[in-house]
């Protein structure tokens, strides 16, 4: 078999999370009972005419911007026309040849390296209703989605496998994520994704493009875009011609099935869309929106690493914005832990590694077993304040872990009173420590020979003496230090 | 009764005299409301499409009481007829279409709601040609109007319904719509007086969309004062309706009377074509005469893109139509054609003849291949055509044009010849595509007894101009 070049271009549609839909003044929420959100802009009553979301349009500057893109300061939108039951007014109101956004594109890391799939373009446009294909009433349509606000994103076809495009996928949730105008959800379609495949043999040039939709999983795009290559990889071995069309992905079969040829494809005679005046947006505008936008995440990853955290605890904490978040605020609790720390140890690369190591350890262990909803279940001021006990020296890395756990399932927020309650605090007084050193020494001659004739090695026996003596709440630091005094 | 009913005391006031009348009690608004129902039964002009009797005469209760309880209905005891494709809640909404015959609207236009909280009171919805395209009223699902000066002849379109509603009294004024000159073709047609507005001054928010670019609801009325009260009270800033501009609207009504001392005004040579009727050429030096005794200086001027309009109008409008009336599916609204594919039946049962032209029409000129032939042609030229109106408004306050090449023709005499039709609003689609407000005055009749219209045309934002010359000029009458 011959060998073949892929090459890849996505089309990510982005639900964004505004309070209303994109022209019309219906709440943009979903899950309530049908046709609930619906008035006479976005059902396509006679008369009725669209006015666009601020909310929609700063959301599409603050996605362009983070993507470096440039905005389009003189914009418009156009009219997409096709008959479709849920699409009331016969015609989308989207972007056509001034998309809000261009240029620009995101980094994607992983077995190649670090690569750049570059962005075509972001348009903002509104989204059509859901046909609801039942078996006894027919089809029935449901408006409440429609006239939503999507951003669309349009990649380059710079991706070369199924691993680059899932890694560029992922990116855009991320992005979209973190800058809170998309919840990202793929399988609920608030992020859906449609994938351009081409195929083509080593040495010639590039193959008919095919388009995949209906991806509605992030395991989805992966498999449904290795499954096309395989096929046409296939058919272009049999010496067929690829046909360019579109496909559907069936998650269930796990194959494509044409859905229509390029014969068969619309024309969508776009125009101006003539009830909207074209859109000047401003440079305060946009300078407002740059300002507004959080560090980003490959930003924020870069700092943390360079705060010492390990490179990929470092990647798992921007990996979201909530993440990123509780972990400066564990921080700052360690680092504001007071009295300031006596222990030399929880100093500035060491706290911003404890911190993550609880963040990345404990916190997201828990959230994963405990937390309904994907939610925290310890507040990151509680974890910070474990933390910094531990770090202390106040209670031993065993005690801080069980102080958690009790956290953790309790739904409780107070690490002091439960280590008080459970006597954890760790026995750091030399008096105390040096009565018990004392009673061992005399309990285990053998063995004190043995240590002073060179076996240095008893020492461990020594200290796990001195813990099951202490009930474990010996300060393991002190009592090596008595241990060796005592022991001469 | 008859000789002194409310509806002659009403008719006879202006619009300030009849709040006036009305607060004092020497107008009963709620009589004179019930006989404009007898004479719409007794009209015999298809010029409604539905009646509102039981709202309108609740409306006149109501204003009644509030104007004599003293609040302010500026325009109560306007009994206003609305062509029926303006939409107000829970009254039909059909565009003159089967499409969407038995439609009921479940909101109000901006402009209408404006109108009502004014104190008009709503007669009825009045008759068009379907979706607004025609200029006959001979397109409507629902038979012709009719002209009142002949009843063989057509009332114009697509306001024709609104038209003849006034000139046989029926109302005291109307609401059309203007797309390429559907008010005021059909105030010639019928001798009353037709403003369309500019483009964004009044809110297209509730008019069933034809061409978006283009359409704009107007007035007409028998007076240039009873026309100017209700225009600007309806213009101004809408919400709803991103077109609409923030520019202030005068108090037009209050300042009809200025002198037109020193007034420029332009007679664009392009406007005077051969193969006009006579009697039509004759009103244009006429009323040329009658401006310079008030002082107004007339001089000859060239839009020269003007031989594009036409071509440039049935590109646009059509475009825009196509997309437009893509909503009237049969899923959502109006009657539905059971079939496997609803969408196609559906259409093709409720559209009538033209209507199907022009959308088939605008579908051919946005296709893919004929887009930058046609449409993105048309659009260069159309700002050609505009800018001819903003370099002849540099030298002139007003154009002077006949509003249309003749007076009303028959009925069914051009139906069979949709270029012939089109060739009727020759004078009234410029305006449309440089958005600038323009008027159609009557003045004076053709040998037949047939009126004449004449039409003012102004610079954005100036229908004041407009409608204090039309009010000098029908004072000539």
């Amino acid at each position: 078999m011959s060998e073949y070049n892929v090459t890849i271009g996505l089309e990510v549609h982005a639900q964004l999370l505004t309070r209303t839909k994109m022209f019309c003044s219906c709440e943009a929420t979903y899950g309530d009972a049908p046709n609930t959100h619906a008035c006479p802009v976005c059902l396509g009553l006679p008369g009725a005419l669209p006015v666009p979301n601020k909310a929609a349009i700063e959301m599409a500057i603050k996605v362009g911007l983070a993507a470096g893109c440039s905005i389009t300061q003189q914009t418009k939108f156009d009219r997409k026309n096709y008959f479709y039951p849920d699409l009331p007014k016969g015609y989308q109101i989207s972007q056509f040849d001034l998309p809000i956004c261009v240029g620009g594109g995101l980094e994607i890391r992983g077995g190649w390296g670090t690569k750049r799939v570059g962005i075509t373009r972001m348009h903002l446009e509104e989204d059509a209703g859901k046909s609801l294909h039942g078996d006894s009433d027919g089809t029935l349509v449901d408006l409440n989605r429609c006239g939503a606000p999507l951003i669309e994103i349009v990649s380059e076809p710079d991706m070369k496998s199924p691993e680059e495009a899932y890694a560029y996928l992922t990116e855009v949730r991320r992005l979209v994520r973190w800058l809170g105008i998309c919840d990202g959800n793929l399988e609920e379609g608030s992020l859906r994704c449609d994938a351009n495949i081409s195929v083509a043999k080593v040495g010639e040039k590039l193959g008919v493009p095919v388009e995949i939709k209906n991806l509605n999983s992030f395991r989805g795009v992966e498999r449904a875009i290795k499954y096309e290559i395989i096929r046409q990889s296939e058919a272009l071995e049999r010496g067929e011609k690829i046909v360019r069309m579109t496909l559907l992905w069936d998650e269930d079969k796990g194959e494509t099935r044409p859905m229509r040829t390029k014969e068969a494809a619309h024309d969508y005679r776009y125009f101006p869309e003539p009830d909207l005046v074209e859109l000047h947006v401003s440079e305060e505008l946009i300078e407002a929106t740059r300002a507004g936008t959080p560090e980003l995440p490959w930003v924020r990853r870069d700092r943390f690493a360079g705060m010492g955290v390990k490179a990929d605890d470092a990647d798992i904490l921007a990996s979201d914005k909530e993440f990123a978040d509780y972990f400066e605020e564990v921080l700052e609790v360690l680092t504001g832990s007071n009295p300031p720390p006596p222990h030399p140890s929880i100093e500035g690369g060491d706290r911003a590694a404890r911190a993550s190591r609880w963040v990345v350890g404990e916190a997201m262990r828990w959230r994963k077993e405990l937390g309904e909803g994907r939610r925290f279940v310890v507040t990151a001021q509680a974890t910070g304040k474990v933390a910094a006990l531990e770090g202390e020296g106040k209670i031993s890395g065993i005690a801080a872990k069980t102080v958690y756990e009790e956290l953790a399932r309790s739904g409780r927020n107070d690490p002091d009173v439960v280590v008080k309650e459970k006597g954890l605090e760790q026995v750091s007084d030399t008096g105390a420590l040096e009565a018990a050193i004392a009673k061992i020494i005399a309990d285990n001659p053998s063995e004190v020979a043995r240590y002073r004739a060179g076996d240095v090695k008893l020492k461990g026996f020594f200290v796990g003496q001195v813990m099951k003596a202490m009930g474990g709440k010996a300060d393991p630091k002190a009592t090596g230090e008595v241990l060796t005094r005592l022991l001469g | 009764m008859s000789a002194s009913s409310h509806l002659d005391v009403l008719e006879r006031l202006s619009v300030a005299g009849r709040v006036e009348a009305i607060r004092t009690g020497k107008l009963n608004l709620v009589s004179a409301t019930s006989e404009y129902f007898l004479c719409i039964e007794d009209s015999g002009l298809n010029a409604f499409l539905a009646l509102l009797p039981e709202q309108a005469l609740v409306m006149a209760t109501e204003v009644q009481a509030q104007v004599k309880a003293g609040q302010e209905k500026p325009l109560a005891g306007v009994v206003l007829a609305v062509k029926d494709n303006i939409a107000l809640k829970d009254a039909q909404l059909s565009c003159a279409s089967k499409i969407l015959e038995g439609y009921v609207s479940p909101y109000t236009a901006t402009a209408l709601q404006r109108l009502i909280d004014a104190g008009v009171t709503i007669v009825g919805k009045t008759n068009l040609d379907e979706f607004a395209m025609g200029s006959s009223t001979e397109h409507s699902a629902f038979g012709p109007t009719l002209n009142p000066f002949d009843t063989d002849r057509a009332p114009g379109g697509s306001s024709g319904g609104s038209a003849a509603a006034v000139a046989a009294g029926l109302c005291t004024a109307s609401l059309g719509s203007e797309t390429g000159g559907s008010v005021r073709q059909p105030a010639a047609f019928c001798g009353v007086v037709g403003l369309k507005p500019t483009y964004g001054r009044v809110s297209r928010f509730g008019l069933v969309a034809f061409g978006s670019s283009l359409d704009q609801i107007g007035v007409m009325a028998k007076t240039a004062d009873e026309t100017a009260r209700v225009f600007e009270v309806m213009a101004g800033l809408d919400p709803k309706d991103n077109t609409t501009s923030p520019t202030p609207v005068p108090d037009c009504g209050g300042m009809l009377g200025r002198s037109l001392e020193g007034l420029r005004v332009g007679l664009p040579q392009e406007y005077l074509a051969d193969g006009m009727q006579e009697e039509v050429k004759g009103a244009i030096t006429l009323a040329t005469k009658a401006l310079i005794k008030l002082g107004a200086t007339v001089e000859a001027c060239s839009l020269p893109h003007t031989r594009y309009a036409i071509p440039v109008y049935y590109i646009l409008a059509p475009a825009e139509a196509s997309s437009n009336l893509a909503r009237y599916d049969g899923v959502r609204y109006g009657p539905r054609a059971e079939a496997d594919d609803i969408i196609r039946a559906s259409r093709q049962a409720g559209f009538g003849a033209e209507v199907k032209r022009r959308i088939m029409l605008g579908t051919y000129v946005l296709s893919s291949g004929y887009y930058d032939a046609y449409y993105l042609k048309a659009q260069k030229v159309r700002r050609l055509i505009r800018q001819d109106f903003l370099d002849v408004f540099q030298k002139f306050d007003l154009l002077l044009t006949p509003t249309t090449p003749t007076t009303a023709f028959k009925l069914g005499e051009k139906t069979g010849d949709p270029l012939a039709m089109y060739l009727s609003d020759i004078f009234t689609a410029p305006a449309n595509l440089a958005g600038v407000p323009a008027i159609s005055v009557p003045f004076g009749n053709d040998y037949k007894g047939l009126p004449i219209g004449i039409q003012l045309m102004a610079a954005d934002f100036r229908e004041d101009l407009l409608l204090n010359a039309a009010a000098k000029l029908e004072g000539l009458r």
